[in-house]
């Protein structure tokens, strides 16, 4: 038996094959809107791993550092390295920022790590040029992604940092390039203030009788110096020790230290349930919609072409082609239609929407398998209404004027 | 191949019921032998595309016995079970206008209707080859319709209406687009192949041009058939 579909779509494949296009248009923002899903999911793991933590310790009922802001004592660590079980501590402070190079700025999680050597919590496991920092200030890596090259001058708060190394897929929860610099750094950015705003506070400050007490002189130096410098970090990062219960050591931090502590499935848990719970939402409800108009498009042209051949139908019914034969042939083009928008859609999306989209597209095979199925899905679907209406064409219409 | 023709007796069609009910058919008599061409005239509401649509068991008739080739397959109801079958591979159809299939080339839109009825596609295109031929459309074989004549596409159509054998072929209004000779051609086609495939054709016409070619007509009025010598001159 000849394939009626397959000839149907071979004598008027321009048309076919151009409405195809314009689905696979459809299918391709649909399926980069999963990818985009995907890429922050992942951004969210990949911000997890690059820490080299198994665990994190914030602000006591807190759920620092990434979804809200956590703030300890910097010299926590110590208690906490002394623990059993713990292998190597380390302060960490995150900032999300505009970085300045020249004329322009870039968007950046601003991360300040603790003096070191490759493999210390919160250092980037690995570089794609240059070195790791070695200096105790003013020097940064940055993620390829923010722009930077070797060499350039970031301008954070009023001081400049030579990009002295660079980093792939280093970025934070939003996407944001990171860039690392010496933890003393960080701090004193995250609270730094111009010189007119200093200065207004140091005077304040000696004019208020609290701080400047007669016969007290060294009290207002050591008020001044205390705002002046920022003795808190937003977490510790702890690695355990091999064979070391993350829930153990967490729980001890957690009765001595009064910390709250979380561990990676509970961090991974906040960062993807919590952190990006909303975009997912959004991202999901775009892709029911998308869905939707995808089906209705679909339905649409399938239907406007099964109403361009009622005429052949009626003859094809009269002259006793059942009706499964009519009702494949319109489901077979629907799926045809279907696979070429997906073929389309696919194409796109990888090669022209996932590489110019400012965030970080990832598309998954298994991803892309289960769209192919839920495309299908959706032309089955969409041939519904033209089956139907192929089925209750009269014969008799083949007969008479 | 059945070789009885068809015979129709006491036909009856109604429709709606009670006091709106109409009766398109009260009393159709025909009988066609195979091999012969015959003629169903009538004016516009006479009842001959209701006839045609009960013949073609596209419609159920009220009541009545429609006897095709050696079986009865209406006898006050269908006595058949798969009318799609029964038109498939009994009855034939050539339409007003050609409606053959746009996507499908000239041997396939006559292949199609043996593929439905399960034969194998070479053997099918074989038997359609074999008509084109007998139809002097042979050269067309691979065009798409769009590409022939309106002459070249009646005859396909013709072909597909002959291609299963069947003992019947209603014609409704074959000749309408034609101009005289073409038409003409037409019936002479007809008639050739009611003899060579020894099958009964129905001609429903309004056409003055071809009215004189049959031998025997009908005369449809008021829902009731009287039959006639025709002149049975030659055609062209």
């Amino acid at each position: 038996m000849i394939s009626l579909a397959g000839r149907d779509i071979m004598h008027g494949w321009g048309k076919f094959v151009f409405t195809g296009m314009g689905l696979g248009l459809l299918i391709g923002v649909t399926l980069s809107m999963a990818g985009i899903y995907r890429g922050m999911v992942d951004d969210a793991k990949v911000l997890m791993d690059n820490s080299s933590a198994d665990l994190w310790v914030v602000q006591q009922d807190t759920l620092g550092p990434y979804a809200e802001p956590s703030s300890i004592f910097e010299d926590t660590w110590r208690g906490i390295a002394a623990m059993p079980g713990v292998a190597r501590t380390a302060n960490v402070t995150y900032l999300t920022m505009q970085v300045r190079e020249g004329d322009r700025d870039v968007r950046a999680m601003v991360t300040g790590i603790t003096p070191g050597e490759a493999g210390t919590p919160g250092w980037p496991p690995y570089l794609v040029a240059g070195r790791q920092i070695t200096r105790s200030h003013y020097e940064a890596v940055a993620d390829i992604a923010s722009g930077f090259k070797l060499g350039d001058q970031l301008q954070i708060r009023r001081n400049l940092y030579e990009v002295v190394g660079l980093t792939r897929r280093m970025v934070s929860s939003g996407g944001d390039p990171m860039i690392f610099i010496p933890l003393k750094d960080a701090q004193e950015a995250q609270f730094l203030k111009d010189n007119d705003a200093i200065r207004q506070q140091r005077r304040r400050t000696a004019e208020s009788p609290a701080f400047n007490r007669p016969g007290m002189p060294d009290l207002l130096d050591a008020v001044t110096a205390s705002q002046s410098t920022n003795a808190y970090v937003n977490a510790v990062l702890v690695q355990l020790a091999p064979g070391t219960q993350p829930e153990e050591v967490a729980e001890m931090i957690r009765r001595w230290k009064r910390l709250t502590v979380y561990t990676r499935d509970q961090m991974g848990e906040i960062l993807t349930g919590k952190l990006i719970a909303t975009s997912s939402r959004q991202i999901f409800m775009f892709l029911v919609i998308l869905s939707i108009v995808s089906t209705a498009i679909v339905a649409f042209i399938i239907y406007t072409l099964t109403l361009g051949k009622i005429r052949e139908i009626a003859v094809l019914k009269l002259i006793g082609t059942r009706n499964r034969t009519i009702a494949s042939m319109i489901l077979q083009q629907s799926i045809a239609l279907g696979t070429i928008g997906f073929v389309v859609g696919k194409i796109t999306a990888t090669l022209f929407m996932a590489p110019i989209f400012p965030k970080y597209v990832l598309l998954e095979p298994l991803d892309s398998a289960a769209g192919f199925g839920i495309v299908v899905f959706i032309c089955i679907l969409s041939s519904l209404i033209a089956i139907r209406a192929a089925l209750r064409v009269d014969p008799a219409e083949a007969i008479g004027g | 191949m059945i070789k009885k023709g068809i015979r129709i007796e006491g036909l009856r069609k109604r429709y709606g019921k009670g006091d709106t009910a109409v009766d398109a058919l009260k009393n159709v008599n025909m009988e066609v032998a195979p091999g012969e061409v015959v003629g169903l005239i009538g004016p516009s509401g006479s009842g001959k595309t209701t006839l045609l649509k009960c013949l073609g068991a596209v419609i159920e008739p009220t009541a009545g016995r429609m006897i095709l080739g050696d079986e009865t397959i209406y006898d006050d109801k269908w006595l058949v079970r798969d009318l799609r079958a029964l038109r498939r591979d009994k009855i034939g159809f050539i339409f007003q206008a050609p409606y053959l299939i746009p996507f499908l080339d000239v041997t396939d839109n006559v292949a199609l209707l043996p593929m439905l009825a399960g034969q194998r596609n070479g053997e099918s295109r074989q038997r359609a080859m074999e008509l084109l031929t007998a139809l002097d459309v042979q050269h067309r074989a691979q065009a798409m319709p769009s590409q022939l004549s309106g002459g070249e596409q009646q005859r396909v159509a013709i072909a597909r209406g002959l291609v299963n054998r069947p003992p019947v072929i209603l014609a409704d209004e074959p000749t309408a687009p034609l101009d005289t000779e073409r038409a003409l051609a037409v019936i002479r086609i007809l008639n050739d192949m009611a003899k060579r495939y020894e099958t009964a054709i129905i001609v429903v016409t309004h056409d003055e041009k071809i009215i004189p070619t049959f031998k025997r007509i009908y005369h449809i009025r008021d829902g009731v058939t009287y039959e006639e010598a025709g002149e049975g001159r030659e055609f062209g």
